[in-house]
C-alpha cells in the first residue's frame, strides 16, 4: 500500500514539470551563451548542489554499490580474495539452485502463500465497504481505532502473540478446544498449520490498515450519486453495486498491480519469527531460506543468485500484469 | 425519513455484528495476553486464565524489570529510533528539497535514481557484504544507515516542498538567505505536519524493525528490544516443545515472563497510539487520493 501513494503522486509532479518547462525552452534556444549561463546557475544555486551530496552518496553506496556486488552470484565468492578477485563461474550457481532438493520445497512454500495472501487480497476492500455501510459514526471510529492496531506492533510481537494465543497448554484457543471435549492441539509445532497461521497473521495484521486507502476513496465519491440512484429507487446493495465499487475500482486495482510486483516479497519478518524446526518444512520461503543458508552457512554466491532470480520473477510479473491491467480496464502504472 | 425494509435492518444487525467480531479477534488476544502477564505461574500453568488475571501478581514484571539485559536492550531500541529518526528527517529533507526545486538541473536524474532503488532491490548478501566491509558490524551505525532514506518518504516529503509557494523562497534569497538557510528557517518550519508524519513512519519502523539486529549485530551487549524479546519466545517455544510439564513446574514460569516482555514492548507503542494514529492515518493518505 505504501508503494501506491508514491507512484501516484509521482506522476502529478512529472507532468506538471514537463508542461511547465516547455515554453521556458523554447524562448531559451535563442541564447548563444549558453555555457556561460551554465556557470553562473551553478554558482548562484552551488548550495543547493552540496546540500543534495550526502543523500545521493547514501544512494550510491547503500543501494547500487550491493546491486552491483550481485554479480557474485556469476563468481564463486571468497572471503579473502574479495568480490573482484574471485573467479568467474558463469551460472553454475543458477544451476545449483534447479539441482538442489530443498529448492522445490522452497519455492512452492513461497509461491503457495503469495498465492493465499493474494486470494486475501479483496479482504480490506470488503471490509471498507462494511465499514462504510455501518451508520453510527462513534461506533465506527472505534471499530477503526480497534482495527488499525495490529499495524503498529512488530513481527516479533505478534508471533508472541500468536505462540501465547495457540499455546497447547496455556493458549486460549486450545482452552476452547479442551472445553469442547477434544485433545489440544500443538498448531505452532506441527507442518499442518504453519500455513495457515501466516497467512491469517498476516490479514489480521494488515487488513484494518488496508482499509483506510479504500475509505478514503469513498469519501471522494459525490453524494448527488446516490440520491439520484435512491430517487430511482435503486436499495443499498444496488447502490453498492452500481455505484461505490465502480468508483473505487481504478484504487483497487493499481494497488493489486503493485502487489503483484511484490508477488514473492512475502517479507522475512513476517515468517521467520513465526518458523520453529517443527514447522519449517512447510513455512520456510525463499528469504528465510536466503537468511539461513547464505548468512548462516556463508554460501554467498549461491543466495546472491535466488535473490536476483527472485528480482526478475518480480519484474516479469508486474509488466505482464500491467499489460493485462491496461487491455481491461484502461489503467495502468507506467 | 424513509423506512428501512426488513432486508435493510437484518443487513445493519448483520453487518455490525460481523464487524464487531472481527475487532474482537485483535482485542481479545490482547486482553489474553496482559491477563497472562499479570496472573501466577501456577494459574497460567493450569489453563485458567482468559481474559482477566488469575491469582493476580507484579512478579513477571518485577523479574524483568530487575533483569538488565532488558533495560540495556530497551535503551538500544531508545537510542536508535530517537537517533536514527532524527538521522532520518535531516537526510531525507536535504535530498528532497533540491529535488523540488525547479532551479535544481540535476532533479530528474535524482528521482530516477531513487525510483530505480524501489524497483530493484539488492539482494541480502551483497548488502551484508557492503556492511562488513565498511566495518558496521556490530555497531549501532549498521541499524540506522543502511534505511537513511526511504524512497517512499522522499517521495511524500519533495511533494509536500513543491507546494511551497516559490514566490517565499525567491523571497527569502532576495533577503540575501542562503539555501541553507531557505531550508532551516523557511521550508522545515513550514513543514512541520509532514515531518512530524515522516518522523513517525521512521520512528515506528526503527523500534519495530527486528531483521537488521538479526543480520547484522552478534554482540549481545548492542541487541535492540525486539530481538532480545525474540530470544526469550523462542527459549520458552522450545521448552514449550520439549515438554509442557517440566517447565510447568517451574517456580517461575517463563510464559508469564515472555508474555510480561511482550506487554512492555507494546507498551511506548500503545501508549503514543492515539498520537500515532492520527499521523499515520493522514500520512498514508498523502496524495493518494486524487481531489
Amino acid at each position: 500500500m505504501e508503494d501506491t501513494n508514491t507512484v501516484l503522486q509521482e506522476q502529478k509532479p512529472i507532468v506538471n514539470l514537463k508542461k511547465k518547462k516547455l515554453p521556458v525552452n523554447e524562448n531559451k534556444s535563442n541564447e548563444p551563451k549558453r555555457f556561460e549561463s551554465t556557470v553562473a546557475h551553478l554558482k548562484k544555486y552551488k548550495m543547493l548542489y552540496i546540500i543534495s551530496i550526502p543523500g545521493i552518496l547514501y544512494f550510491i553506496i547503500f543501494k547500487y554499490i550491493p546491486l552491483l556486488g550481485s554479480i557474485i552470484a556469476f563468481k564463486d565468492y571468497n572471503i579473502f580474495q574479495g568480490i573482484m578477485e574471485s573467479s568467474w563461474v558463469g551460472l553454475k550457481h543458477f544451476q545449483a539452485l534447479f539441482e538442489n532438493p530443498d529448492s522445490l520445497r522452497i519455492v512452492s512454500n513461497t509461491l503457495l502463500l503469495s498465492f493465499y495472501d493474494m486470494l486475501l487480497f479483496p479482504a480490506p476492500l470488503i471490509l471498507a465497504l462494511l465499514l462504510n455501510e455501518l451508520r453510527l459514526v462513534i461506533y465506527k471510529k472505534i471499530i477503526q481505532t480497534i482495527i488499525y492496531m495490529p499495524h503498529f506492533l512488530s513481527w516479533v510481537i505478534i508471533s508472541g502473540i500468536f505462540i501465547g494465543v495457540l499455546s497447547p497448554s496455556t493458549g486460549i484457543v486450545n482452552q476452547f478446544i479442551q472445553w469442547l471435549g477434544s485433545e489440544p492441539i500443538y498448531f505452532m509445532g506441527s507442518e499442518v498449520f504453519i500455513r495457515p497461521i501466516l497467512v491469517f497473521s498476516n490479514v489480521w495484521q494488515s487488513i484494518g490498515w488496508g482499509t483506510i486507502i479504500y475509505l478514503a476513496a469513498l469519501t471522494g465519491i459525490n453524494p448527488e450519486l446516490y440520491e439520484a440512484a435512491k430517487v430511482d429507487g435503486a436499495n443499498r446493495w444496488k447502490q453498492t453495486l452500481h455505484i461505490t465499487l465502480p468508483a473505487i475500482l481504478p484504487t483497487f486495482s493499481i494497488l493489486f498491480l503493485l502487489s503483484i510486483g511484490n508477488f514473492l516479497d512475502l517479507g522475512f519478518e513476517r515468517v521467520y519469527t513465526f518458523l520453529n524446526p517443527l514447522n519449517q518444512q512447510n513455512g520456510a520461503i525463499l528469504d528465510t531460506y536466503i537468511y539461513e543458508v547464505g548468512l548462516q552457512q556463508a554460501q554467498y554466491s549461491f543466495t546472491t543468485a535466488i535473490g536476483i532470480l527472485k528480482s526478475i520473477v518480480g519484474l516479469i510479473l508486474i509488466m505482464i500484469a500491467n499489460f493485462i491491467s491496461k487491455r481491461l480496464t484502461g489503467t495502468s502504472l507506467y | 425519513m424513509y423506512k428501512q425494509s426488513l432486508g435493510e435492518r437484518m443487513f445493519n444487525v448483520s453487518n455490525a455484528s460481523f464487524i464487531t467480531l472481527l475487532s474482537l479477534t485483535m482485542l481479545l488476544p490482547f486482553l489474553h495476553i496482559v491477563a497472562k502477564s499479570l496472573s501466577s505461574s501456577e494459574a497460567i500453568a493450569n489453563g485458567e486464565v482468559l481474559f482477566w488475571p488469575v491469582g493476580f501478581t507484579l512478579d513477571n514484571f518485577q523479574y524483568i524489570l530487575q533483569d538488565s539485559s532488558i533495560w540495556r536492550a530497551f535503551g538500544i531500541s531508545v537510542l536508535i529510533t530517537v537517533g536514527g529518526t532524527l538521522l532520518n528527517l535531516i537526510a531525507t529533507a536535504s535530498l528532497a528539497y533540491p529535488a523540488s526545486r525547479p532551479e535544481f538541473k540535476a532533479k530528474k536524474l535524482i528521482l530516477l535514481m531513487v525510483l530505480f532503488t524501489m524497483i530493484f532491490s539488492a539482494p541480502l548478501i551483497p548488502s551484508f557484504l557492503l556492511i562488513k566491509s565498511l566495518g558496521m558490524i556490530d555497531t549501532l551505525w549498521a541499524l540506522v544507515l543502511p534505511g537513511l532514506i526511504s524512497a517512499f518518504n522522499f517521495f511524500i516529503m519533495r511533494t509536500f516542498f513543491m507546494n511551497i509557494p516559490s514566490t517565499i523562497i525567491d523571497a527569502a534569497r532576495v533577503d540575501g538567505l542562503g539555501e541553507m538557510g531557505i531550508l532551516f528557517r523557511i521550508v522545515l518550519p513550514l513543514s512541520k505536519p509532514t515531518l512530524a508524519t515522516l518522523g513517525i513512519f521512521y520512528g515506528v519502523a526503527h523500534w519495530n524493525s527486528y531483521q537488521n539486529a538479526l543480520y547484522f549485530i552478534n554482540d549481545p551487549r548492542l541487541y535492540p528490544l525486539q530481538v532480545k524479546l525474540r530470544q526469550m519466545i523462542v527459549t520458552d517455544e522450545l521448552s514449550a516443545s520439549q515438554g509442557a510439564d517440566a517447565y510447568a513446574m517451574m517456580f517461575s514460569s517463563p510464559e508469564g515472563i515472555q508474555m510480561a516482555t511482550i506487554v512492555f514492548a507494546t507498551l511506548p507503542i500503545l501508549l503514543l497510539y492515539p498520537f500515532l494514529q492520527k499521523y499515520f492515518v493522514k500520512g498514508s493518505m498523502l496524495g493518494s487520493v486524487k481531489e
